[in-house]
């Protein structure tokens, strides 16, 4: 199969994420709309690495990998601080600072 | 038959690996960076290792002596000549050492250094049970009003981590402007990135709020960052590289597309507009350039003061740094494509920073439209596409950094007996009150506003200049015209302290320790330093003006 679909399918799953993000009210579901145009831009890289045949690529994804992995453990500890002390994950509901 | 001769039926001895060679680093070039995240794992082992009691001492201790090495380190490099005729590119291209880089990492240190002084003040907040606290909360972990959070109060817990966590934002905002190839550039933004989430979250008091601004601060963060690293991955289709170098060449030409397999991706130019924009989208996020600055006034209304102040300063000169690399060593074949849109984004940024910043009732809010209007300001200098667009931008960082950090030192001072009385109508008659505070927050008012004999106005007229000559005289137009909607709110801040009664349950003054004492004269020094006699200074940023590739 040509690699150039993956490309698409990658620009596509990143858009998905990003409508996500902006769709969703959920912090948790937000957040994992974030993860997907992550690995959306991990499966860009990988194609990009095949089309070019150099290896930049694949490094890239493993810095990727570990960086989303960085982001999650941070992420969760302030989410779920939030919800412990709200009981609430809405985004929404988070207006503390509205004028 | 012997065991060897029964594999070789079947299997045949493989080609010898050719020898990998390993990875020249530069260490004593790359100190600065390594002296920081060093310390900061240091850091992490005293908060495993050693007793609660003496941890703040010891990492107080630790963060200090690190920053000041660090930036002794920069010295040297500089005094060898690295800034200007030894620049080279260090780590297996990862990392430039040139003048820029060594110029904001130095900025970037001190203002550090002036933020750990502020991060580490005790005596603003009222002793709780015979123990002295600082601004951050007793134990992240324990529920706002908790039953957890009273007994950590009382057993006079503090948040001692939040010294490694600065070191850790430090050490990749040191290589954040200094990045030569994207994936550096991208794990520095995430490693200077997450310890602020976490450090946004921290705050002693109003904690709802201190975490609602960090949920705001990480989501739309994160969301920034997939789109920089989306970016990254298109030009890297590009170019087949994420060699700052490479790709350079590639958009200029240089290098003609080898393979004709490659057609559809190398050097597409869909695929270099696409993600050119959104890498400098990612970057102008967090500089909090409009339209991508909504993060600003929530986050540093809701992080704990001394974090909103390093914040403000120090992701700032990074960022600008980063992006003036990428602006004038990856995209300068690009320029015809770029300018137009960054002129757009300036004007909108400082006239959108500088109104809204007129209805603002509360005063971390006001600094953080004001240092949206900043960000426009800068970024006048960055499209100025110059020598002097490049030494005039680390010039203003300079100036406007130390200004900030001093600012936000001021706010915390002012108190109620809810914490910090930040909103503006609390803030009337301060000058009869305690009139040397009013006179010091008056005079960084006035440097923000960039009135003659302050750093602000050495700054705004370096980058203005540097704006006018790369034919963008338009641009200087609107930023007058915003400097002068700026002045307006900063001097209503000034009458409203010296001309108006004060309140009968206003705020009163903290006495500060010399920690923020100290940090708030570094500020006013360098103000009034770089307003009098900035021509060290200017002279400084001239020679570093120039970026390697």
């Amino acid at each position: 199969m040509n690699p150039v679909n993956y490309l698409y399918l990658a620009a596509l799953l990143f858009a998905i994420g990003a409508t996500g993000v902006l769709i969703r009210r959920n912090m948790i579901v937000v957040f994992m709309c974030i993860e997907l145009m992550l690995n959306a831009c991990n499966l860009a890289f990988v194609a990009f690495s095949r089309l070019h045949g150099n290896l930049d690529g694949q490094i890239i994804a493993f810095f990727t990998m570990v960086v989303a992995a960085a982001e999650v453990v941070v992420g969760l500890a302030i989410i779920v601080s939030l919800f412990r002390s709200r009981h609430s994950a809405s985004v929404d509901d988070a207006s503390l600072m509205k004028l | 038959m012997s065991a060897t001769a029964v594999h070789s039926l079947w299997t045949m001895a493989a080609e010898p690996v050719d020898k990998i060679d390993a990875p020249k680093i530069e260490y004593g070039q790359l100190a600065p960076t390594l002296i920081v995240i060093g310390a900061a794992v240091v850091g992490v082992l005293i908060e495993a290792f050693v007793p609660r009691k003496s941890r703040y001492h010891a990492q107080l201790f630790v963060s200090v002596v690190a920053l000041a090495a660090a930036f002794a380190a920069v010295v040297a490099l500089a005094a060898g000549d690295y800034g200007t005729t030894k620049a080279r590119v260090a780590a297996m291209g990862a990392i430039a050492v040139d003048g820029p880089a060594l110029f904001l990492q130095g900025t970037i240190l001190l203002v550090a250094l002036v933020a750990v002084f502020t991060f580490a003040e005790r005596r603003l907040d009222p002793a709780a049970h015979g123990n002295r606290v600082d601004s951050f909360v007793a134990q992240a972990g324990a529920v706002p009003g908790g039953a957890g959070e009273q007994a950590a109060v009382k057993a006079g817990f503090t948040t001692t981590e939040v010294f490694p966590l600065v070191l850790f934002a430090v050490g990749g905002m040191l290589v954040f402007p200094s990045a030569n190839d994207l994936l550096t550039l991208f794990i520095a933004l995430e490693v200077f990135s997450l310890p602020l989430y976490l450090l946004c979250a921290l705050a002693r008091r109003k904690r709802l709020m201190s975490q609602e601004a960090a949920v705001k601060y990480f989501l739309l963060g994160a969301f920034a960052s997939a789109f920089t690293l989306f970016g990254i991955a298109l030009l890297y289709g590009y170019a087949g590289s994420v060699s700052y170098g490479t790709i350079a060449d590639v958009v200029d030409g240089t290098v003609e597309t080898v393979d004709p397999a490659l057609a559809d991706t190398m050097g597409n130019d869909a695929l270099l507009l696409i993600g050119a924009a959104m890498l400098v989208m990612g970057l102008l996020f967090k500089v909090g350039a409009v339209p991508f600055h909504m993060w600003t006034p929530d986050v540093y209304q809701g992080a704990p003061t001394p974090v909103t102040g390093f914040m403000a300063a120090a992701t700032k000169v990074a960022a600008f740094g980063a992006l003036l690399r990428l602006l004038y060593v990856v995209l300068p074949g690009l320029r015809w494509d770029w300018r137009p849109v960054m002129w757009g984004v300036a004007i909108i940024t400082m006239l959108g920073g500088a109104i809204v910043a007129i209805t603002q009732t509360d005063i971390k809010r006001l600094l953080a439209y004001s240092s949206i209007a900043h960000a426009g300001f800068i970024l006048a200098g960055v499209i100025a596409t110059s020598e002097d667009g490049i030494s005039s931008v680390l010039f203003y960082l300079g100036a406007y950094s130390f200004v900030t950090v001093g600012a936000f030192a001021v706010v915390t001072l002012v108190r109620d007996a809810g914490g910090e009385a930040t909103h503006l109508s609390k803030w009337a008659g301060l000058g009869r009150r305690s009139p040397l505070v009013a006179a010091v927050f008056a005079v960084f008012l006035l440097a923000f506003a960039g009135i003659p004999l302050t750093s602000g106005f050495t700054g705004k007229f370096a980058v203005f200049k540097a704006a006018a000559e790369g034919g963008a005289g338009p641009l200087v137009v609107v930023g007058v015209v915003s400097s002068a909607i700026a002045a307006f709110f900063y001097i209503r801040v000034i009458v409203l302290m010296f001309f108006s009664e004060p309140k009968a349950d206003g705020p009163s003054v903290a006495v500060p320790s010399p920690l923020t004492t100290a940090a708030i004269g570094v500020g006013v020094a360098v103000t009034l330093v770089l307003g009098v006699a900035p021509q060290y200074f200017l002279d400084l940023a001239g020679q570093a003006g120039v970026f390697v590739r």
